[in-house]
């Protein structure tokens, strides 16, 4: 590599360290990503002398490889246009799930190939290039069937945690029996048939793995499976000696890693009890009816009169949830939110670090319906100012306002950082029906003296309301 | 210093970036966050490109077509999309 290609390679890097920098403010955040992108394009342009030994297009001239390698680019980037520009808001999670599992898909297969090279070469494999080609391959293609399990899961297929009795010991063997293939590989020699298996085994544990997790769960597996590909490209980078695809990879690695972690404290389980809990499995039925089996009634409420409680409030708290995903209401929120704010009506939003699919869920709809982002609360800003809030108004959010998190020590969530809804004077709750929330447990919130549930599609109650404000 | 040191040095610096750079993330960038970092280890088409370059026989081609296919479809649906996710994110117009 001449030493010019080089410092290319690490002005990549830097670039790509600037770009995360700024992606860590909301403000700098679109120009970070440009730069990103920017130090992308540089490397996949310092990357074509390198292709062929140093000279472009190649001693033998224009193969027909140069050719499908420029098909492939133009086929990837009409999929990944198609998909970025097509997909609704609400499916943003999905989408980055199926990009991740591509980009660990293809880091499986670079480490394949060059394994396949080199297990034939007169030279051999030494034990450190074994490690990174297995390592990336095991990751990558783990990343790559996990995360169309996760894509299949948001979509609304396979929601539902699939559990069978000894699941996790039927998961260990697999690893077990991967690790061991990895090792024999290492210390007693390449094969083919061996390294197959191995490859296949690695597909089949990515769905065994992600199978048994909730839907609820996606976001914290979709992180974590973006934090492998991370180091599955780290790892291809070490194979191939390219440094800019170890610096990207290990900081997507390290990032996604932290990410994930912060998105399970905001959640009070520990990971581990997220992958293999098979939380969300205990499923208590909610019927459509207004009584539980305790006999605790809720109160119900007409859009006329929440539309009087919300009109002459002095403060207003909005927490959405995946409710309003659902209905696509988000429009209409802004649209309520005007109208209060119209009327000398504070209105703020109060977001949870897990409210909908993936964190920053809410926040990417509300901006999109042009919510202004500095009307977005953090949970921590809003809760010790919730007791002067005169109407909370829940839209389609359940567990992450279950006022059990703190109340009842017996349940699953207790513990779980909450918005404290029920601490507002009034509490509205849009709700399709008395169905238990994504985790499956009841709410003890809709129980309280001061909630009312508007029971109906969050669109069309969030109209009524409207429509009923703008007439009075 | 070996060439395999340097780079494990190079390796392990990373990981504490990656951790400092992200820990001052407000949560509501997180999800632009994971698909812009998402976007970032697309990088691995560079590395297709690499094996399909030097790729000698039938099925080396196949697979490491399709790698590219994967790793670009990695790199610009990921910058595309987080772009989508991030131009909404705008002061309200007064």
């Amino acid at each position: 590599m001449s030493s010019f290609i080089a410092i290319t390679f690490i002005a990549v890097a830097v670039l790509f360290i600037l770009g995360i920098k700024l992606m860590g403010s909301p403000k700098t955040a679109r120009l970070g990503n440009l730069i990103a992108a920017a130090g992308m394009l540089i490397a996949l342009i310092a990357t074509l002398p390198l292709l062929s030994h140093g000279d472009f297009p190649g001693s033998h001239g224009w193969t027909m490889n140069y050719t499908l390698m420029v098909v492939g680019i133009v086929i990837g980037l009409v999929i990944g246009a198609i998909g970025a520009y097509s997909v609704k808001m609400t499916a943003m999670p999905q989408m980055v799930a199926l990009f991740n599992g591509v980009g660990g898909g293809a880091a499986a297969l670079v480490a394949s190939l060059e394994f396949l090279k080199r297990v034939s070469s007169p030279e051999g494999i030494t034990a450190f290039f074994a490690i990174t080609m297995l390592f990336a391959t095991l990751i990558g293609s783990l990343s790559f069937s996990g995360s169309i399990i996760a894509f299949l899961k948001l979509q609304g297929h396979l929601e539902k945690p699939r559990t069978f009795p000894g699941q996790n010991i039927f998961n260990g063997l697999i690893l077990a029996v991967i690790l061991g293939l990895c090792a024999y590989l290492t210390g007693w020699g390449a094969s083919t048939p061996l390294f197959v298996t191995m490859f296949v085994l690695a597909l089949v544990f990515g769905v065994a793995m992600v199978m048994p997790i909730g839907g609820a769960d996606m976001p914290v597996v979709i992180s974590l499976l973006n934090s492998f590909t991370g180091l599955a490209v780290a790892a291809d980078g070490f194979t191939i000696s390219n440094i800019s695809m170890i610096v990207a990879g290990t900081l997507v690695g390290s990032s996604g890693t932290l990410l994930t972690l912060l998105m399970c404290r905001a959640m009070n389980r520990p990971v581990t009890n997220v992958l293999f809990g098979a939380f969300g499995s205990t499923t208590s039925g909610g019927g459509a009816a207004g009584t539980d089996a305790s006999g605790r009634t809720v109160k119900p409420i007409q859009a006329d009169e929440a539309a009087i409680l919300l009109g002459y409030a002095q403060q207003v708290v909005i927490v959405p949830g995946y409710g309003m995903a659902v209905a696509q209401a988000q429009h209409q929120v802004r649209e309520l939110s005007d109208e209060l704010g119209k009327r000398g009506v504070e209105v703020r939003f109060a977001i949870h670090p897990v409210a909908g699919r993936m964190p920053g869920h809410m926040n990417v709809l509300l901006a999109e319906a042009n919510v202004p982002y500095d009307q977005l609360c953090e949970m921590e800003a809003i809760n010790p100012t919730m007791d002067r809030v005169d109407v909370c108004l829940v839209i389609g959010a359940n567990d992450v306002v279950n006022p059990a998190a703190r109340e009842d020590k017996s349940s699953p969530i207790y513990g779980m950082p909450i918005i404290e809804a029920d601490r507002a004077k009034t509490v509205i709750v849009m709700k399709r029906s008395m169905a238990a929330g994504f985790a499956g447990i009841e709410n003890l919130l809709f129980y309280k003296d001061n909630t009312r549930m508007l029971f109906g599609d969050a669109k069309a109650s969030l109209q009524t309301l409207i429509a009923q404000l703008k007439a009075s | 210093m070996s060439a395999e040191i340097l780079t494990f040095f190079i390796f392990v610096l990373s990981v504490f970036l990656g951790f400092e750079l992200i820990s001052k993330v407000p949560s509501m960038l997180h999800t632009p966050l994971m698909s812009g970092t998402n976007a970032i280890h697309g990088i691995i088409l560079l590395g297709g490109m690499l094996v399909l370059a030097n790729a000698e026989n039938f099925l080396a081609v196949g697979l490491g077509f399709i790698a590219v296919i994967f790793g670009s479809a990695n790199v610009f649906g990921g910058f595309m999309v987080t772009d989508r996710m991030l131009q909404m994110f705008k002061k309200k117009k007064k």
